[in-house]
């Protein structure tokens, strides 16, 4: 998949996935079309023609069943990696994420876990119908047990989907559809993992430091390209694990550029800015020379696809609030 | 007009509400020893039921979910499934987790609020009690999943309550066990009431097993309170599921005596009559007369049997009551298989007796 410049992040999803069919049998891909149609956006295009139907799975379409199901598989010592179709269709999820998955560990002290990946296309921007559009990692950011990755490129969908897949314990694996196919680069097909529960720090820069993940990390950077030509050396922090926080990458960050700049899709109240601008409150309230400015969804209902450009911050956005932030001495 | 569709729901007794049989008893209950065993096994979850009742009325356990009245399902059902079959439970199967070898601390000790209470020393693969009712027939659904993809006769075992069969994860289950033809029986331990709501209001369909028909399975009925027919239709249609014959859901039809738990009072919204005309279909009195009339079953033995119960449900009870408390530490270290560098602090700030919020 390295023709044409470079593989996209659904192919990276797609090699990930094949990586670890391949290296480890207790993997098993499940979900709803993942099997012979290889997934709506065919992130698993091509997996049961190779691994089988006893290793990709179509499920009946019943989102509770998939991640229940898992549950059972993840206990009885299987790696399942189920596909939820679009995050609208997750929520279903939530009963058995929170009250099965995350706690399976700790509620039997440790006899039975629960090594699960839940994954699904998440975010705008696609002209997608109803509910297919939706950014609420903050719920499951909110569940203790949880772990919540978010990739932004496709170097770090391959090696944290790896990550994921490996890890002990349950993870939601967030895919920003808006740029499955929207940027390419080349991804080294060779089983190395990145690391969870860390920020990756994508440019550096000394004067503000931009916090974002999944898809607007594009944006992001674009702005940060922007500002330099203004004299403004931004940091740019993917967070990629919003659950558990990777908080003192952030703080260091802060604790050198002294203005802070949170961006993400999702809406705005109790969202996983909130977080991170009451960590910056608590402990690096000393090294801040501007308020914590948050860029993000509007606390509004997600808007049909006509009126999502309104909803979705954009680079223009991003500036704005940097050059706010810069107005602060 | 044809019809395109019909069904048939069986229905199995053998042993009247006197103990008498009223059909040819299956072979195992022509040996006497076999019927004890389960006799017994229904007179100490009574006698464990009975203790941990007590214990919470007076302050030393949470509250707990009786079984009364429903004794005879756990105890064939304990008879029915091999020891390397998953029992996947709801929070009314104290009976069957005995008889699957979990220690009587341990449930104590779930009930009595400490999580070590699920880390089972006896079936290390059971789920434990699933309070979200239904969400754990899902869980089923993946561990026959996993007995069928490393090809083992190994069948799961998931049960639930009336109640539970109205929810969406019960038909999810259902169906997907049947599309699959899983090793994996639902037994659904209908004892008319989901805390006030009587049976009749939880669903218009005639019976709870024909649910499974639309799932493309075998559904059937059988006299909860008849621990014969019970161990028969179970071992059947764990044997059944065992040999590759896909799943069944058994409807155990039998009477909720006690409260839904000890934080209820069913005298709320049921008459006292309604409950002590089903004391006439005791579970327990129903084998005990079986067995007395059969001359298997003697005086003396009965009040062998009571002191012995008697005497283990206090030794779980001493141990229960005598394992030291879980370390504070415990609250994070089951989080994650290691701990998170972002849960460090809170966890140190917990061992230091503050809440880290300074």
């Amino acid at each position: 998949m390295s023709e044409n410049g470079g593989t996209t992040l659904v192919e990276a999803v797609n090699l990930a996935l094949a990586r670890e069919l391949e290296r480890d049998p207790s993997v098993v891909v499940l979900g709803e079309d993942v099997g012979v149609n290889g997934g709506v956006f065919r992130a698993t295009a091509g997996l049961q023609r190779r691994f089988g139907e006893a290793r990709v799975l179509d499920t009946p379409l019943a989102e509770t069943l998939i991640a229940g199901m898992s549950v059972g598989l993840a206990a009885q010592g299987f790696r399942p990696v189920a596909e939820i179709q679009f995050m609208g269709f997750i929520h279903s999820t939530l009963d058995q994420m929170l009250n099965h998955a995350a706690r399976l560990r700790n509620r039997t002290r440790g006899r039975l876990t629960c090594p699960m990946v839940l994954r699904a296309p998440f975010g705008g921007g696609i002209h997608a119908p109803e509910h297919h559009s939706e950014s609420t990692e903050a719920l499951f950011a909110h569940i203790p047990g949880l772990r919540v990755v978010i990739p932004s490129s496709p170097a770090r969908a391959y090696g944290l989907l790896l990550a994921a897949i490996r890890d002990p314990d349950p993870v939601v694996f967030l895919e920003p559809k808006r740029i499955y196919r929207a940027l390419k680069e080349p991804v080294a097909d060779d089983g190395q993992a990145l690391p969870l529960d860390a920020c990756f720090v994508l440019r550096e820069g000394r004067d503000v430091t931009l916090v974002t993940w999944g898809a607007l990390v594009r944006e992001t950077l674009a702005a940060a390209d922007t500002l330099a030509g203004e004299g403004v050396e931004a940091e740019v922090i993917d967070v990629a694990t919003v659950k558990p926080l990777d908080t003192e990458t952030i703080l260091a960050s802060v604790a050198r550029t002294g203005r802070c700049v949170i961006v993400h899709e999702a809406a705005r109240s109790g969202g996983v800015g909130a977080e991170i601008a009451a960590v910056l409150a608590e402990r690096g309230l000393t090294t801040l020379l501007a308020p914590v400015v948050r860029v993000t969804g509007y606390d509004t209902v997600m808007p049909l696809y006509r009126l999502e450009h309104l909803y979705l911050p954009d680079e223009a956005r991003i500036l704005a609030a940097v050059r706010g932030v810069m107005e602060y001495a | 007009m044809t019809t395109v569709a019909r069904f048939t729901v069986d229905y199995t007794r053998f042993l009247d509400p006197s103990g008498k049989a009223v059909a040819e008893l299956p072979a195992f209950a022509r040996d006497p020893a076999s019927l004890v065993a389960l006799y017994r096994a229904m007179v100490l979850t009574r006698a464990f039921d009975a203790r941990a009742v007590a214990l919470q009325r007076t302050g030393r356990l949470g509250t707990y979910a009786s079984t009364l009245g429903q004794e005879a399902i756990g105890a064939a059902l304990g008879e029915a499934m091999a020891p390397e079959d998953v029992l996947v439970p709801s929070y009314r199967e104290t009976g069957a987790q005995i008889a699957r070898g979990v220690r009587m601390s341990e449930l104590l000790l779930y009930w009595g609020g400490d999580e070590r209470g699920s880390r089972f020393t006896g079936p290390r693969e059971d789920f434990p009690v699933s309070v979200p009712v239904a969400s754990q027939s899902c869980h089923a659904v993946g561990v026959a999943l996993a007995f069928r993809l490393r090809n083992e006769p190994r069948v799961a075992v998931s049960v639930c309550g009336d109640g539970a069969t109205s929810k969406g994860d019960f038909y999810e289950s259902l169906n997907a066990a049947g599309v699959w033809r899983l090793p994996l029986v639902f037994l659904v331990n209908n004892n008319q009431w989901a805390i006030s709501v009587p049976r009749s209001r939880q669903s218009a369909a005639e019976t709870i097993a024909q649910k499974a028909v639309a799932a493309g399975f075998r559904g059937e009925q059988v006299d909860g309170n008849d621990a014969v027919a019970l161990r028969a239709v179970l071992e059947a249609a764990i044997e059944r599921a065992r040999k590759g014959g896909g799943p069944t859901l058994v409807e155990a039809l039998t009477y909720r005596l006690c409260d839904h738990t000890t934080a209820d009072d069913a005298s709320r919204y049921r008459p006292a009559e309604e409950v002590s005309g089903h004391w006439a279909e005791d579970p327990v009195v129903r084998l005990r007369n079986h067995l007395v009339a059969a001359g298997a079953w003697r005086k003396a033995e009965e009040e062998a049997l009571l002191d012995e119960c008697a005497r283990t449900v206090e030794a779980a009870v001493a141990e229960y009551e005598s394992l030291p408390p879980q370390d504070p530490a415990s609250l994070f270290d089951y989080l994650y298989a290691e701990l998170p560098a972002a849960l460090r602090e809170q966890r140190e700030a917990l061992i230091r007796g503050g809440g880290g919020d300074e």
